[in-house]
């Protein structure tokens, strides 16, 4: 695995790598499973919880509605609390602005909070191109990095790791990082988070420069937001001399107030906790306290084109919990790597397309069907975002993306056509399920009997193989129901 | 009188038309004078699912003219009254015909059988009797799209002779998912041999849910691993009221017939575990 998702195969395919190692499976399956648990737990206490889901998705529809007017609050707040507001509208933009303050400010090297939005525009590359270190400091964040690796969770990008792979990662890479992990390291998780604190520290006290995303950035004050479990973040915005957050442009809420409901929503559904443990909030610049210069730079990177979309905007309110993904079956059984992005999960197959746009390469399209549609997720999504209503409203642009560059109909389009045809009349359908039943009857011959009477098919070669290689088929019966109405249904009463 | 039209679904009609014949004797022997119009054929859910709108467009005109008329509309599965409640406006505003929009709007009510039996009629106890270890899985779109909640268990409980046996990981999806279970194969068979090793642990004789989809594709593994589970429709066990499995079944199952399965956990089921 090297350190970007280029080049990631369509989903089947790169599921398919994960579905065979079956010890990713089995961690995956207890890591889902615990946090599962925890979050209904913790949900569960809550009797209004149905009530703040509705409060924060109107919250965030309230934003998504007057963006721009709220965006422009944001920028006087900061502006006057002493904060210095950059706009980018893309991946480039924003790194390029980054990149010049670190160097602005002579540092080859800046610590780093977790931050979704600087992993989404590849933020420690263009650092690393210009010849700046970036130091994650998050404890999984940072086994991903030594380890040359993908994150491949929201909340936990080194889920798929266990703790025999983490001291091994810690051993080797350390060293050349900075501080090296004693001889004597085992995988205890308390050696291992000792290892990580003792490298961490000489970064934190020796940086001059942080970045940081932020989770919420109050349009009212101008106050960002960051909620984290370790303490380590806290330690970035408040050490170094300079602060740069890169906010995703929806990220701003209207009120102060507003906070109380998020962060009520977040850490329960997150990490299954009634109050995440550090939650840090800063606004501007305060002398002779923190970092005496503070950048904010507003993203777009793609967000506008989601807003355009009635249904797909919905995306927007996601405040990047990772409950979708740990409730996700499809999720639990291929990992996070399979979706080639930083988003992973439900919510990966739905923001990630719009992102970047559909039509344009198979990986992305293959995104939106990377669900069975079962609806767990918008079942926890506490700002209830409806994916399986987005994924099937991209589906749909991913056909229509299509259909449009085709002069051929493909091999889908046309069966959808002819089934489309078929199912709009009834005579139609029923003269297809009377040739059926005579391939049934054909089908029966070759079939073996199931437990109850009917008769199954094994793997079948053609199309069908698809289906048919691991389950058995059944075979079209004799007689539809239809024609059994017609013969006596109607006049049994 | 309410005209109540009986919905089959194109695949109960063509695959499984028993579960259709189990409805209408249900639904008679309750009284219901059900009809079934000629005209219906598909909801057009697998056209919207693979993100095929404007092909569901005549479909959802043909059900619309085919339920014309009817006070209610019946039917037994989950994810197709799911269909025509959650995704036939979707269709409708799409095509741009406020008449399509309007048909709609004032379509009659779709119920899913359990919803019917126990929020229309009023009845839990349908009279069926069906002696064998049952285990329920209760399908994605009856439990999150319909919120059918326990209805389905509340009338299992009250078959006489039925003992329900708890699934574990029941509300968990089977992998089906319509065009999931060929486009992504791989991880449709992954979560059906789940779901199908949590029903061999119940030691159930025969599996249970409200839709054929689901449960053509985890019998259809069952079937493969050779486990002598049968599964069937909910609407088959509420119609039985004598032993189903017959000795025509066991000569035809073989030596894997339900008589041969072993019970190796017997818990019974409880209604919160299964809706919770
Ligand atoms: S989509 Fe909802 S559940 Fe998923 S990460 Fe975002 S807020 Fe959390």
């Amino acid at each position: 695995m090297s350190g970007t998702f280029l080049g990631t195969p369509a989903f089947p395919t790169a599921a398919r790598a994960a579905l065979e190692d079956s010890q990713l499976r089995r961690n995956l399956a207890h890591a889902t499973g615990t946090i599962r648990g925890k979050r209904a737990g913790v949900v569960g206490e809550v009797d209004e919880w149905e009530q703040l889901r509705l409060a924060g998705a109107a919250i965030k529809d309230r934003v998504l509605r007057h963006l721009p007017d709220y965006l422009e609050q944001l920028e006087r707040s900061l502006t006057a609390a002493g904060a210095t507001v950059h706009w980018a509208r893309d991946a480039a933009e924003a790194n390029a602005i980054v990149v010049g303050l670190a160097k602005a400010h002579g540092t080859d090297e800046v610590v780093k909070v977790k931050s979704m939005a600087t992993q989404e525009i590849d933020l420690n590359s263009a650092l690393e191109n210009a010849g700046i270190h970036a130091w994650e400091t998050d404890l999984a964040e940072l086994i991903v990095q030594l380890g040359d690796d993908l994150p491949s969770h929201i909340l936990v990008p080194a889920i798929h790791r266990n703790r025999a792979e983490i001291r091994e990662i810690f051993l080797r890479e350390m060293g050349s990082a900075g501080r090296a992990a004693p001889a004597d390291l085992t995988d205890d998780p308390r050696r291992l988070a000792a290892a990580a604190r003792e490298h961490l520290r000489e970064k934190f006290l020796r940086a001059r420069v942080a970045v940081s995303g932020a989770n919420f950035a109050v349009a009212e004050t101008g106050t960002l937001t960051v909620v984290e479990s370790e303490g380590n973040g806290r330690m970035c915005l408040t050490l170094p001399e300079v602060l740069i957050s890169v906010v995703g442009i929806e990220k701003v809420l209207p009120t102060f107030a507003d906070l109380d409901v998020m962060l009520q929503l977040l850490p329960r559904s997150s990490t299954g906790e009634r109050m995440n443990p550090y939650t840090s909030t800063w606004t501007g610049v305060t002398p002779g306290d923190g970092p005496q210069e503070v950048h904010v730079v507003l993203l777009d990177n793609g967000r506008t084109d989601v807003l355009a979309d009635r249904t797909g905007r919905q995306a927007l309110r996601c405040i990047r919990c990772s409950a979708c993904l740990n409730v996700c079956p499809v999720y639990e059984r291929t990992g996070g790597h399979a979706y080639g992005s930083v988003y992973p999960g439900p919510i990966g197959a739905i923001l990630t397309p719009q992102l970047r746009g559909v039509g344009t390469d198979p990986q992305t399209d293959s995104l939106p069907y990377a669900s069975s549609l079962c609806g767990a997720c918008f079942e926890v999504c506490p700002v209830r975002i409806d994916i399986p209503e987005v994924l099937v409203h991209l589906r749909s642009e991913v056909v229509d993306a299509h259909r449009e560059h085709r002069r051929v109909p493909s091999v889908q389009d046309m069966a959808m056509k002819a089934a489309s045809w078929t199912l709009s009349s009834a005579a139609r359908t029923g003269a297809a399920e009377r040739a059926a039943g005579l391939g049934g009857r054909l089908a029966a011959k070759l079939g073996r009997p199931a437990p109850g009477g009917r008769t199954v098919l094994g793997a079948v070669p053609g199309p069908a193989s698809a289906w048919s290689d691991s389950r058995d088929v059944p075979v079209p019966a004799e007689e539809s129901f239809r024609a059994w109405w017609e013969r006596t249904g109607r006049d049994e009463a | 009188m309410p005209r109540v039209g009986l919905m089959i679904t194109c695949l109960n009609d063509a695959l499984f038309p028993d579960t259709g014949r189990a409805v209408v004797t249900l639904l008679r022997r309750l009284g219901v004078d059900v009809e079934f119009p000629a005209a219906q054929t598909c909801c057009g859910q697998p056209m919207v699912n693979t993100g095929y709108l404007d092909d569901a467009v005549p479909l959802v005109r043909n059900h619309l003219d085919a339920f014309d008329g009817c006070d209610a509309i019946v039917t037994p599965s989950g994810s197709c009254a799911g269909s025509v409640r959650h995704q036939h406006h979707l269709v409708a505003r799409r095509s741009g015909d406020p008449g399509l929009v309007r048909g709609v709007e004032q379509a009659p009510p779709t119920y899913e059988l359990t919803e019917y039996l126990v929020d229309v009629l009023g009845v839990t106890d349908v009279g069926a009797y069906f002696p064998h270890r049952v285990t329920y899985h209760p399908t994605c779109h009856s439990l999150r799209m319909l919120g059918v909640r326990d209805r389905p268990v509340r009338l299992l409980r009250a078959v006489r002779g039925l003992t329900l046996l708890e699934l574990p990981g029941a509300s968990e999806c089977c992998g089906f998912g319509g065009t999931f279970a060929v486009k992504n194969a791989e991880t449709s068979i992954a979560m059906g041999n789940d779901k199908a090793h949590h029903v061999r642990s119940t030691g159930a004789e025969v599996l249970v849910a409200g839709d054929n989809s689901c449960l053509m594709h985890i019998s259809g593994l069952l079937s493969r691993q050779r486990s002598g589970v049968r599964v069937m429709h909910l609407a088959e066990v509420l119609a039985a009221t004598e032993p189903v499995i017959s000795g025509r079944a066991e000569r035809a199952a073989g030596p894997h017939s339900v008589g041969s399965a072993t019970p190796d956990a017997r818990t019974a089921v409880t209604p919160e575990a299964v809706t919770r």
